[in-house]
């Protein structure tokens, strides 16, 4: 083996009773990359985290280069050579590529000869590593994609010869993504070495070189890349056989739930973002909503949940009509049946800063399970979260913890817990898995299908094609605010790729 | 999750940096002592005893702390729904109008057990009146309520004026403010509390206001954590968008917040109105509610640190005034630039040694180490 960028050795963390790593042994070669899957909360972010200086171990060693080292703060870890990319962007918005790039190396007041220097250095870095970006557009203008290439040039500009990357793809478009490895791959034949977490197995098997396994805070094993499978590593992360693919029976179609007629919906610059769309959805059955990001899902969801306001059309629930150009109040469609899982849950599916158990009732606050008179009824409200703890197995299982201490997969539980526990006729999900391990995954999914065996109208916007094909009965197309086409479960994923980009669609109007 | 912080613990959080926070204040202003020629460390000890050395001192800064919870409250019930209320200053002195009106038609015919209540009502009604038009512009029109509320400062502080001057001053007296309260305005003393415990009291101003400003920091903490309208309000303040989906009103929780904190603001002058002064005089608010804003961020819009805050504040009001006269080269604007200080500080500045803090707690935790560290150059 080459030698070692980085060793890490017996690392011990825990965050109060949670022991969030647990005699962690690591070793990643120079000039290799290296995978770190786990389920959500298995530590990896704990892990690399460390890595960085953002936690201290309890006890361990951490070797870069062979030498042992401290890292209290990510300005150690920088000096090392270390850099880091969150999964969560860490960027001025209103400043420009490059005033982000120089923000913390800075060395002279006037920044006069920062900016130079700095521009003809990111000249440099675009060259070799094919790191395209303006470095006079502003960051608020830039799409995800670029932005986190943004935050790439940082730490390159930085010194990096270490790169760790916590679950890069997960904002991205597939095309974002391929896009992506391309430059890590660039990055790896010019000698870095390259930390990649991601719950994405197809990723871990199309890049990486070695990838290790974490499992409720421990490393349970470590593989090189080729001598593995898919199956492995998800045996492996979850402690059991994973499905990857949910079994599901026929789908039997009642009566229709959810129908939408020639909506229209307006983003808040005006720009039409669903154009004249149409369709229903009928108790006992999934329809998948595909389509690259960015192409009107977004808003077709918050229109039908009484989120956005829209500029014409008709959605009806179970038969009667949902007012949409005027008042749509999303706790009255919720008393209607409606329930709704936001594809954003850090901002609108939940409330980052409060305790779990306040983000078990959401929603359902001025239910009167939950109250007495104008009181908060505490008992009741516990109860009612640790039994949904208990039936979604979300973890750590304490009803009390900052809702921003769960890991993602667990956060989405907590989400989905309280939607689907109030028995609506109609659910409407965003992303139900983003950022989610795979052994969720296969839970939610599940869960979803059970809740279509009940003979509810379940609709679910994916950009997964995997997953909308998995789960779907029927399988709607969305591209550029239309739907251009329909189809059953049994279409291919080339098919629904040239749909999603519009080939069809255009060849069509042409 | 993907973005950690390193912790401090609680003790840490909310013991040892407020702690760091005052002595550096302190600091500077001994400095700004030592520069006027004055003993520094005298000085603190006068102005330490004279806040707390005696039982008149411990009932003034008890009266001024009082004054302090009602505002630092009103800006705390607003900041929960992240809404920033400057206009707690306008809302107190409005509050003001209201009890002048009950205290002038009412004072000479009932009790103070039944005209009390009134007043409490009046200066809550007329300060929530003040809350409530800051707030529908801000839900309706997109005014921003910082801006609106200052301007609802400077409306309050002219129309005052201009009825204090005319409407409410009696006829032929020379000063800018009403008729002295009589009989049933004036409110029970409370300095008997501090003299069972063998202190004794000149005349000092401490009232059942005191005892009103405790009982409204329970219910606040009551409405902000155990009501569902307390919970709304924390949901549209961390996130307007997730309140959205919850289908929660903004137009409505803005109102409501907002009437509220003005409610709360205008009881404030209770104290002041109808515990000591009993009339009402131009400018009696005299920045309480300013001061207000930095109770609030003290206290860490938790009402037991308010409570705490606003002592530590009436502290430097009585300790302060006993301070210049003490010490005649200390003038009252000096005080001024010492409440400024802590302001500055505590509340401005309270990040500001956080980050060292959290660097000596990391060095002192068993920590991630071989031996030393190799700085500068990358692996
Ligand atoms: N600051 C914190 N305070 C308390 N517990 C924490 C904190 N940070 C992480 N944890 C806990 O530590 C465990 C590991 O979390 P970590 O974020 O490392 O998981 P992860 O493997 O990155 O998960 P995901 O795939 O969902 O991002 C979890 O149980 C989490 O709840
Ligand atoms: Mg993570």
């Amino acid at each position: 083996m080459a030698q070692a960028a980085i060793e890490l050795i017996g690392i011990n963390k825990s965050f109060g009773a949670v022991r969030a790593n647990r005699d962690i042994n690591l070793e990643v070669a120079r000039g290799t990359i290296h995978g770190i899957v786990g389920e959500n909360g298995a530590g990896k972010s704990t892990l690399m985290s460390i890595l960085y200086g953002f936690y201290q171990a309890d006890s361990g060693e951490i070797r870069v280069g062979g030498k042992p080292v401290s890292i209290h703060t990510s300005n150690d870890a920088i000096a090392l050579g270390i850099g880091m990319v969150h999964q969560h962007f860490m960027l001025v918005d209103n400043f420009t590529v490059l005033e982000n790039v120089i923000l913390g190396a800075e060395n002279d007041a006037l920044l006069k000869s920062s900016i130079a220097k700095a521009r003809s250095e990111l000249d440099r870095l675009e060259r070799e590593y094919g790191l395209e970006v303006d470095p006079d557009a502003l960051i608020e203008e830039l799409p995800v994609g670029l932005q986190q290439r943004v935050e790439i040039l940082k730490a390159l500009y930085r010194g990096a010869e270490i790169l760790i990357l916590d679950e890069p793809t997960g904002v991205l478009t597939p095309a974002e993504a391929d896009h992506l490895f391309r430059i890590l791959k660039q990055l790896k034949d010019q000698g870095k070495t390259i930390v990649l977490i991601t719950h994405k197995l197809r990723e871990i098997m199309a890049i990486t070189d070695t990838v290790s396994v974490m499992r409720q805070g421990t490393m349970v094993a470590t593989r090189t890349t080729k001598e593995t499978t898919v199956g492995e590593l998800a045996e492996l992360m979850v402690g059991r056989r994973v499905l990857l693919r949910v079994e599901k029976g026929e789908s039997e179609a009642g009566a229709i739930k959810l129908s939408v007629k020639n909506l229209t919906v307006k983003d808040s610059r005006g720009v039409t973002m669903v154009d004249d769309v149409s369709f229903d959805v009928r108790g006992g059955e999934i329809v998948g909503i595909a389509g690259v990001a960015g192409n009107g899902q977004s808003e077709l969801l918050e229109a039908i949940s009484g989120i956005r306001h829209a500029v014409s059309g008709e959605v009806t629930l179970d038969g009667k009509p949902i007012d949409l150009t005027g008042k749509a109040d999303p706790g009255e469609l919720r008393d209607r049946g409606l329930a709704h899982v936001p594809e954003d849950r850090h901002h609108v599916g939940l409330v980052l800063a409060f305790e779990e158990n306040e983000n078990s009732i959401l929603g359902y606050h001025d239910d009167e399970r939950y109250l007495k008179g104008p009181f908060l009824d505490v008992d009741a409200i516990m109860a009612d979260a640790k039994d949904k703890i208990e039936k979604y197995d979300i973890r750590p299982g304490n009803p009390r913890l900052k809702t921003a201490n769960f890991s993602g997969g667990n956060q989405q539980k907590i989400v989905l817990a309280r939607e689907m526990e109030q028995d609506p006729g109609v659910l409407i999900v965003g992303q139900p898995t983003r950022g989610v391990d795979v052994g969720a995954i296969e839970f939610i999914h599940k869960r979803l299908i059970a809740m279509r065996d009940q003979g509810k109208a379940v609709l679910v916007v994916s950009v997964e094609l995997d997953e909308i094909r998995s789960l779907s009965d029927r399988i709607l197309v969305m591209f550029a605010g239309r739907v251009v086409g329909e189809r059953g479960p049994e279409a291919t994923e080339g098919e629904l790729g040239l749909l999603m980009a519009g080939v069809e669609h255009q060849e069509a109007a042409e | 999750m993907s973005t950690p912080y390193a912790k401090l613990p609680a003790w840490a959080d909310y013991g040892l940096i407020p702690l760091i926070n005052l002595s550096v204040a302190f600091i500077v202003a001994g400095l700004v002592v030592v520069l006027v020629g004055e003993n520094p460390f005298r000085a603190a000890v006068i102005l330490v005893e004279g806040a707390f050395g005696k039982g008149t001192g411990i009932a003034f800064t008890l009266f001024y702390a009082t004054t302090f919870i009602f505002t630092g409250l009103s800006v705390a019930v607003a900041a929960h729904c992240s809404l920033f209320n400057i206009g707690t200053e306008g809302q107190a002195y409005i509050g003001g109008l209201g009890i002048a009106l009950v205290c002038l038609s009412l004072d000479s015919t009932l009790p103070w057990w039944l005209l009390f209540p009134l007043a409490i009502v009046a200066s809550a009604a007329f300060g929530a009146l003040w809350g409530f038009i800051p707030a529908y512009l801000q839900a309706k029109r997109g005014s921003h309520i910082v801006i609106t509320t200052i301007m609802f400062n400077f409306i309050a502080a002219s129309t005052m004026v201009y009825l204090l001057v005319g409407l409410l001053k009696p006829l032929g007296s020379q000063a800018p403010q009403t008729r002295n309260f009589v009989g049933g305005a004036e409110l029970p003393k409370l300095n008997w509390v501090i003299e069972l415990f063998g202190a004794k009291i000149r005349s000092a101003p401490l009232n059942i206001c005191f005892l009103l400003a405790l009982v409204m920091a329970f219910l606040v903490w009551l409405l902000i954590w155990r009501t569902r309208l307390g919970y709304e309000m924390r949901t549209y303040g961390h996130s307007p968008k997730a309140a959205r989906y919850a289908g929660i009103s903004e137009t409505r929780i803005v109102l409501t917040a907002m009437m509220i904190s003005g409610a709360l603001a205008g009881m404030m002058a209770l104290n002041p109105v109808m515990g000591d002064q009993h009339n009402v005089a131009i400018d009696f608010v005299s920045g309480a509610g300013y001061v207000g804003i930095a109770v609030a961020l003290m206290g860490r819009l938790h009402p037991v640190g308010i409570v705490l805050a606003a002592i530590l504040f009436g502290m430097l009001y009585q300790g302060g005034a006993e301070l210049s006269f003490e010490m005649p080269s200390i003038t009252r604007d000096m005080i001024v630039i010492i409440q400024g200080l802590v302001i500055l500080f505590a509340g401005a500045l309270e990040h500001m040694f956080r980050p060292y803090i959290q660097a000596i707690f990391a060095s002192f935790s068993p920590k991630s180490v071989g031996i030393e560290a190799i700085k500068g150059k990358g692996a």
